[in-house]
């Protein structure tokens, strides 16, 4: 592993607040190592800021290893940045030239408000899952778990679909800011399952009900969703999404 | 302080249900009326308010996190056990309890494990009903792996992310339940105190990290499942936000804390590249399976390529120190094997403040008797993952590891009912003490966060409501209730203000971590110890003297969240160094140097066959010691011993 120093100009979306105006602000990242990552190269940077006795940039970030979906941001008009497969905590400095400019930006989306700099309010994609995204089913009335036989490659597809993070990262990617991706990975997880068949038409009736409620837009097959996505979730959820809302609506309202 | 662990006796196998017999309920009816508070949404919180919802009392959830479903328990990769035997090898709830008894050293209480390993049956029921997408057989069957160097298959997973899938399962639970109006949801909400009142936990105080409001909230009991402490160390394979601020608030107001030495020191790690580092990346133990652990014979080889040291100049350290068990010692053991020959000046890598801590875990046998198509099938995620994070090829280059911690074991002291020293207060999940002793086997703490979550508070909740049935009414203008409202706000207020301010937290945060980390980490003397204590004190006064937060109390403050949380550590970390200096023995997580035979882990069970539960005093550097003896009717204790 080789060790490398290099500098780079941050033009970084700065906002006070959900209703305050907000402005690009230019920072320099100094000496930093190509063996950092995305984060901890800002983590330098607000540290600099702090002792300077500015505020530091406002970012989202937890587990630093790509699976809990706390962090993102718009890299240089990349929903998490440059690398394939990639959350912005897992991408590291080596994907970046010495003198490059980079311009950072929150999730944009009517769907996800701004809560500070480049923290957004993910709390739609909560309610989308309030709405149905579950198997009703209460604690200690299940059966023995080897009652019901489900075919590996179902269980793989269901797994397939269920990796999703819950990042938004779809969301910022889409040109009509559509929460698609998100919703229907969840619908074909569940839908796909033998447990989740007896709510499976409500649940893609609800689910994709409270999506627009949320102001998320419609999926008009761009496919950005998928470009970004750091878990790689498939753009055939969505065809499958739809074909289960078309399933509902020719359902009676309450399942037999 | 009187510990009571309130064991039913008799028959190990029938002391669940004989306990569950002789307690009390509450009618549905009245359920409703009982309000109850639970912090943390993990696997244990997630999984308690999803099912104290379902029964119907009106619960209120909060967590730090902007989403119930990115808890830390989000983050567990290898699986969860349970003594289904599906394998047919012989396992069994005994099987399982005598492994997790032994496995934790016989320093843990010999019934909550029992109860662990009978409610493991319930959990795989449970999440599969959920739609978790565990593995399965060709046969539609469930798939299981063996763990950790368990002797049957008894782990279930689903690919990597079994902790993502388990989570999102008891959130999803907790979404149906937040959506049918019986649980109420904060997010991005800290717990900063807690109200204690007429000696019963009656509430909290929370701030919103994204306004800054602090806010009372007043119920009939709380629950605290709101994880470790691994953070203490500054890196870590923790979450950033992990941290005891929960557990700690509980304790300063009076709930023992229990064997806080007690930490865990995952083995496959990748090492620290700088100063500027955040945290620490596991990778699992699987990896162990294939791999060679190594380090050049001769400090000169160090800084060379891998490639370039011909064999004979090679240190296979484990398998020549453990030829019975080489590659595959136990976590506790490959660990600190890995810190005496990088200690001897062997360690590969960056040098990082002038220290190479790094081991090769080398692939290339493996790849040449199983071919790299066998490799990169089994490990190939991880072999991605370590080159993202490195930039590093472990199909061409020897991987390199270093040990880093992973889990505490030490919490809130719980008695079998999981209440802690004050009435009213519940621990659940890794923030208790509980059912691991002094060290935790893999893909366990899933089953007991689940286990806690889901079978066990739900439970001994209801019988503490319908022992207590109506409390009298506690209003928000009560001094008890007032004075821990002017604590939270005197506390920003003293944070925001430091006297001479010049460094952001983690700068002081770095400090108490590196002294945590080498005074009080894989291997422990008294001479270090107690240094770490002299060193504490004065890095803690540095801290309120110069820690400086930009930004207002009012809005998102990121830096304030962090502060807080640094505040709590410095005083935990001094407890962890007390405790261990006071158990004058090795066992487990805790290895002291003192008391070793030809290397191994000396335990004393004559004299340190307790749980060593400590009450606050008001002087961090005086704790007051209570200990519960700890006996053992159905495992008898024996050595651990690897070579």
């Amino acid at each position: 592993m080789t060790d490398e120093l290099i500098n780079l100009t941050l033009h970084v979306w700065r906002q006070r607040g959900p209703n305050g105006p907000g402005s690009f602000e230019t920072h320099h990242a100094k000496d930093i190592t190509t063996h950092m990552s995305f984060l901890e190269m800002l983590d330098v940077v607000n540290e600099d800021l702090i002792e300077k006795g500015e505020e530091p940039i406002a970012f989202d970030y937890d587990c630093r290893e790509g699976i809990c979906g706390t962090c993102g941001m718009v890299v240089n008009g990349v929903a998490h940045g440059p690398q394939k497969l990639t959350t912005v905590c897992q991408l590291h400095m080596r994907q970046f030239e010495d003198g490059q400019e980079i311009w950072l930006e929150p999730w944009r989306a009517q769907g996800f408000p701004i809560v500070k700099d480049l923290v957004v309010d993910r709390s739609g994609f909560d309610r989308i899952i309030q709405a149905g995204g579950y198997i009703s089913i209460r604690t200690g009335s299940a059966s023995e778990a080897n009652e019901m036989p489900i075919a590996k490659d179902v269980a793989d597809r269901a797994m397939d679909a269920a990796a999703c993070i819950g990042c938004g990262a779809c969301v910022a990617a889409c040109p009509n800011a559509s929460a698609s991706l998100f919703t229907a990975a969840k619908i074909s997880h569940l839908s796909l399952m033998p447990q989740g068949q007896v709510e499976r038409a409500d649940r893609a009736r609800k689910m994709v009900a409270q999506m627009d409620a949320e102001g998320f837009g419609a999926c008009t097959n761009h496919g950005e969703c998928e470009a970004v996505c750091p878990k790689g979730v498939s753009l055939e959820w969505i065809a499958r999404m739809n074909r289960e809302l078309v399933r509902a609506m020719v359902k009676s309202k309450t399942p037999a | 302080m009187e510990l009571r662990s309130h064991e039913p006796t008799g028959p190990i196998e029938e002391r669940w249900a004989k306990h569950k017999e002789a307690s009390k309920l509450v009618a549905p009816a009245n359920r409703r009326k009982h309000n109850i508070i639970v912090v943390g949404s993990g696997l244990a919180g997630g999984a308690a308010s999803a099912s104290l919802g379902e029964m119907g009392y009106n619960v209120k959830c909060f967590c730090y996190q902007d989403s119930p479903r990115r808890a830390h328990s989000i983050a567990a990769q290898g699986g969860i056990n349970a003594a289904k035997n599906y394998q047919n090898d012989g396992d069994s709830v005994y099987r399982l309890f005598y492994d997790t008894v032994k496995g934790g050293d016989f320093r843990s209480r010999e019934s909550n494990v029992y109860r662990l390993a009978e409610l493991s049956l319930h959990i795989i029921d449970q999440a599969v009903a959920q739609g978790v997408p565990f593995a399965r057989e060709y046969g539609g069957l469930l798939a299981n792996r063996s763990f950790g160097g368990a002797q049957v298959s008894r782990t279930f997973y689903a690919r990597g992310q079994t902790g993502q899938q388990l989570l999102l399962g008891a959130y999803q639970a907790l979404s149906r339940q937040i959506d049918a109006g019986t649980v109420e949801m904060f997010a991005r909400h800290e717990m900063l105190e807690l109200i204690v009142h007429d000696g019963r936990a009656r509430g909290i105080v929370t701030r919103c990290l994204n306004t800054g409001k602090v806010t009372p909230h007043i119920a009939d009991m709380v629950v605290l499942c709101t994880g470790g402490y691994s953070n203490v160390f500054y890196l870590s394979t923790n979450a950033k936000g992990c941290n005891c601020t929960a557990t700690w608030r509980a304790h300063r107001k009076g709930a023992a804390f229990a064997n806080p030495c007690y930490t865990q020191i995952h083995p496959t790690c990748i090492p620290q590249a700088g100063s500027y580092q955040s945290k620490l990346t596991l990778m699992s133990e699987s990896l162990r399976n294939d791999g060679r652990v190594w380090v050049p014979r001769k400090k000169e080889d160090v800084t060379k390529q891998p490639r370039d040291i011909p064999e004979a100049d090679r240190f296979y350290y484990l398998e020549e120190r453990y030829p019975a068990f080489g590659n595959l010692v136990p976590r506790d053991v490959a660990s600190r094997n890995a810190l005496y020959v990088t200690n001897d000046g062997l360690g590969v890598g960056p040098a990082v403040n002038g220290e190479r801590r790094g081991v090769y875990l080398d692939f290339a046998d493996a790849i040449g008797r199983l071919g790299e198509q066998t490799i990169r099938e089994r490990y190939g995620n991880l072999f991605e993952m370590y080159e993202r994070i490195t930039g590093d090829n472990p199909y061409e280059t020897p991987m390199r590891i270093y040990p880093a911690t992973h889990y505490t074991m030490g919490g809130l002291w719980v008695d079998y009912n999981l209440e802690a020293t004050i009435p009213g207060l519940f621990v659940g999940g890794e923030a208790n003490f509980s059912d691991h002793g002094s060290n935790r086997l893999g893909a366990s703490a899933l089953m007991q966060g689940l286990a806690d979550g889901y079978f066990v508070l739900p439970f001994t909740v209801g019988n503490y409501l319908g022992h207590i049935r109506t409390l009298p009414p506690l209003s928000e203008d009560h001094p008890d209730v007032q004075a821990a409202i002017q604590a939270v706000d005197d506390r920003v207020r003293k944070l925001m203000n430091a006297p001479d301010p010049k460094h952001a937290p983690e700068h002081f945060h770095r400090q108490l971590g590196k002294v945590i980390w080498e005074k009080c980490g894989m291997s422990r003397n008294a001479e270090a110890l107690e240094e770490a204590l002299e060193k504490i004190p004065e890095l803690r006064e540095q801290f309120w003297r110069e820690v400086k937060i930009t930004g207002s109390g009012k809005d998102l403050n990121q830096t304030l969240e962090r502060a807080g949380r640094v505040a709590d550590f410095f005083e935990l970390g001094e407890l962890m160094c007390i405790d261990a200096l006071n158990r004058k023995e090795s066992c487990g997580g805790h290895f002291r140097e003192e008391y070793q035979e030809k290397g191994e882990a000396l335990r004393d069970d004559t004299n340190f066959s307790y749980v060593a539960a400590w009450e606050w005093t008001g002087n961090p550097a005086e704790p007051r010691l209570h200990k519960e003896p700890l006996t053992f009717e159905y495992v008898k204790p024996t050595k651990r011993s690897y070579k």
